[in-house]
């Protein structure tokens, strides 16, 4: 045996890439996770900046390769990017709404490569009724589930679950069968951006998540084979948080829109810490040198009560974003956990969405959009 | 469904549509590639899987390996990867 030395914690290569190519969309999703502020945001990258970042998230050992947004097919350099992916060894996938997918885009798609789609069903409440009366928007998912089997993808589908459609799962699984999908992945809201400005609103009763997962259990047996389901239960009814991205800095890397790069979709919202751009910074310097990836990576970085805590391997303290959003900071334990001394706060929005105390009416859910997102600036701005 | 029967000599065993086996560079290993991850192969059963071809035979599978690694009596436990692989849905048959 060689002699004990004492290595530095080196930390694995980005296995994951995540390109958010944009944040525009043509949905106005209650649950968007894009920032609340996206209307914002600077130039997009350029096709040729992406391929360099796709290069050197390959060469620094990244696998995966997820076209998200906003809407991806909205980029009409999209099968370029694809191409060049595929080429370098990428495992493809593409996150869409499939608004925009026609059949000669998905042909162009195919021959660049792409391996994988993962459709997600719109509903943003606004076409909630439109959706589940079987009307436009299910002709549209139905136009898409028809090219997506067409050119011989997997039909993965992907449905964001809410208070206000999570009493509808029978009829969500129903469809998604009736469109052929192979995977459904029934995942409850995470409470970000958007989704925490609606969060009263968005937030089940323990009772209906018990009963969803029932009905779900139920649907997985009538089926069989035919689909299987994931259904992802929400954080805020736990008592132990989610080992947030696998790890900070562990295998996730997103690059947003303009070029910045994070350990999470939402990680910009945390105060102090400033994130590498891939226009100034390539890729391994990002990932294994940059304060931004560095701050939160493994244990050191720990406060009580996680820093002498027993299970601090199984969460890594949970996740930075929800511990800043609601303790204010961001190395706290993230406040799902029920040692955390903000755990209150969990559990008082549980109480009153158990109550119901929370009357649409008298808070109207705030849809994802640029006017409301420039309003927000605006609103901002004015309170400094 | 998946079938159970015990994986004979002239079998011939492919890597299933649904993965992509490669060569990963910065691993240093053979992986799977699926929708949501990857499966990170050791050494032999990377090995074993890359000359899953659809053509050649179980027994000639056994025979290049036996060779290219000079050694024998690879057989049992080549079979046994293949079970295995066979239950994860990793190859067809
Ligand atoms: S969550 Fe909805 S609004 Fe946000 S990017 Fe996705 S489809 Fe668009
Ligand atoms: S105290 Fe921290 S490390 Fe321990 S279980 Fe809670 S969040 Fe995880």
């Amino acid at each position: 045996m060689n002699a004990p030395e004492v290595v530095k914690h080196q930390p694995g290569p980005p296995l994951w890439l995540l390109a958010e190519l944009t944040y525009r969309c043509p949905l106005h999703c209650v649950f968007c996770y894009n920032p609340v502020d996206f209307a914002h945001a600077p130039d997009e990258l350029c096709t040729d900046d992406w391929l360099r970042v796709l290069r050197e998230a390959r060469a620094a050992g990244s696998v995966q390769c997820g076209f998200s947004g906003g809407e991806p097919l909205l980029r009409d350099d999209l099968e370029v990017l694809v191409a060049e992916a595929h080429k370098l060894g990428f495992y493809t996938n593409l996150l869409t709404s499939g608004v925009g997918l026609t059949d000669a885009r998905a042909r162009a798609l195919k021959d660049a490569g792409l391996d994988h789609i993962q459709l997600s069903f719109q509903d943003s409440t606004r076409e909630l009724n439109d959706f589940l009366s079987h009307t436009r928007t299910f002709e549209l998912k139905q136009k898409v589930a028809a090219t997506i089997n067409d050119h011989g993808w997997p039909m993965v589908m992907n449905c964001v679950i809410h208070r206000l459609n999570i009493d509808y799962i029978d009829r969500i699984i129903d469809m998604a069968v009736e469109l052929g999908a192979e995977y459904l992945e029934l995942a409850n809201s995470q409470y970000y951006s958007w989704a925490m400005l609606n969060r009263d609103q968005l937030l089940p009763s323990r009772e209906q998540i018990e009963r969803a997962e029932r009905v779900t259990n139920e649907r997985r047996q009538h089926y069989g084979e035919r689909i299987r389901i994931f259904f992802v239960v929400p954080d805020y009814h736990e008592t132990r948080p989610k080992k947030c991205m696998n790890g900070w800095g562990n295998v996730f890397l997103t690059i947003t829109p303009d070029g910045t790069a994070l350990p999470c979709h939402t990680a910009r919202m945390l105060p102090g810490l400033a994130f590498p751009n891939v226009r100034d910074l390539d890729v391994r310097s990002i990932w294994f040198d940059s304060e931004g990836f560095n701050r939160y990576r493994g244990k050191g970085w720990m406060k009580a009560p996680c820093r002498s805590c027993p299970e601090q391997e199984k969460d890594l303290g949970g996740c930075r974003c929800q511990a800043f959003m609601l303790t204010g900071d961001p190395a706290a334990a993230d406040p799902v956990c029920d040692k955390s001394p903000a755990h209150h706060k969990v559990v008082e929005a549980v109480v009153r969405a158990e109550r119901g105390e929370v009357a649409v009416v008298a808070k109207p859910l705030v849809f994802r959009g640029p006017e409301e997102s420039r309003r927000r600036l605006a609103g901002l701005a004015g309170m400094k | 469904m998946s079938d159970t029967s015990a994986i004979g000599a002239t079998a011939t065993p492919r890597v299933s549509k649904r993965f992509r086996l490669q060569w990963e560079e910065a691993q240093q290993a053979w992986v799977l590639l699926y929708p949501e991850g990857m499966v990170k192969l050791n050494q032999s059963a990377g090995e074993i899987l890359r000359r899953c071809d659809g053509v050649s035979s179980v027994a000639e599978v056994v025979a290049d390996l036996e060779q290219a690694f000079a050694t024998a009596g690879l057989e049992a436990d080549v079979v046994a990867f293949l079970e295995l692989a066979r239950k994860q849905q990793w190859i067809d048959m």
